[in-house]
């Protein structure tokens, strides 16, 4: 019990630094996004800076983690262990890009930006909800 | 000359060292739309919703140490909006991870798949913001 509590305030502390972070790189705005994947257009670089101090933090991150048994708070580490490079990952990641050109809005920030109460990132976080059980459901049809 | 990038790298750096605190503390990925994804379905409900809670917390925070919230200027129209959403939630489930799993996450690990989602998601929507500007929206 004890350790689903710390693990939860371990969350919740995780996600804060995160939401303070994407507050801070400016990627909680869509037109910045877009911005940087208008290469050929008015290119604005800083998702760049952005994607490039959150990678090599974390690389400090992944250093540590291999010189730990365990983590924390916890007995195992639970990583994802596929290593395939299949169609569904390819087609999935190029849906997931098409819908972040169109918005600007990637999972993060939209969940993030919901505090400031905009109506449009509400209108599309309740449509990613959607979009997340939709593909769950046929996914399980198709197993079953 | 002055560097006007610093915000965006010290903003990315605190996105890589919340990575870090839950992959070293808790053992996960911080991997939003893996996350959202679990959270959806009530799998380790108190942790997911504990790190969505922090989150949304996040940009309150910037207020109270910045003086304003940040900005978030949304130019799609509603029905682009919810098409988007329903792009970016399937998809993600389908590529299993987002711009944090796949982005951060991924290529700290020098994964290859992650490598190959990204590539895949960063052409996509290049590709997807460079016809919107050609097509005039």
């Amino acid at each position: 019990m004890t350790n689903r509590i710390s693990q939860g305030a371990a969350a919740l502390g995780a996600g804060a630094v995160f939401g303070i972070g994407l507050s801070l790189s400016g990627m909680l705005d869509p037109a910045r996004v877009q911005g940087f994947l208008d290469v050929f257009g008015a290119w604005d670089p800083s998702l760049a800076f952005v994607l490039g101090g959150a990678v090599a933090v974390a690389m400090i991150g992944m250093t540590l983690k291999r010189r730990m048994a365990r983590p924390v708070l916890d007995t195992v580490f639970h990583l994802p262990i596929a290593t395939k490079i299949d169609a569904r990952l390819v087609i999935g990641s190029a849906m997931f890009g098409v819908g972040w050109g169109l918005a600007g809005l990637c999972p993060g920030p939209a969940l993030s930006a919901l505090s400031l109460s905009l109506m449009p990132v509400v209108a599309f976080v309740v449509a990613m909800v959607i979009g997340m059980v939709v593909h769950d459901r046929l996914a399980q049809g198709r197993s079953a | 000359m002055t560097f006007p990038y610093w915000p965006s790298l010290l903003g990315g750096m605190l996105i890589g060292l919340s990575a870090a605190m839950l992959l070293l503390l808790n053992g996960r990925i911080a991997g939003v739309s893996g996350i959202a994804g679990r959270l959806v379905q009530g799998a380790q409900l108190s942790a997911n919703a504990a790190f969505v809670i922090g989150l949304v917390m996040g940009p309150p925070i910037y207020l109270v140490l910045f003086g304003h919230w940040p900005a978030v200027t949304i130019t799609a129209s509603m029905p682009t909006i919810v098409i988007a959403g329903l792009l970016v939630g399937f998809g993600t489930r389908m590529g299993s991870g987002c711009t944090s799993g796949h982005g951060v996450l991924g290529l700290a690990g020098f994964s290859r798949r992650s490598m190959a989602a990204v590539a895949a998601f960063l052409l996509a929507g290049i590709l997807t913001v460079t016809s919107m500007r050609m097509a005039g929206l």
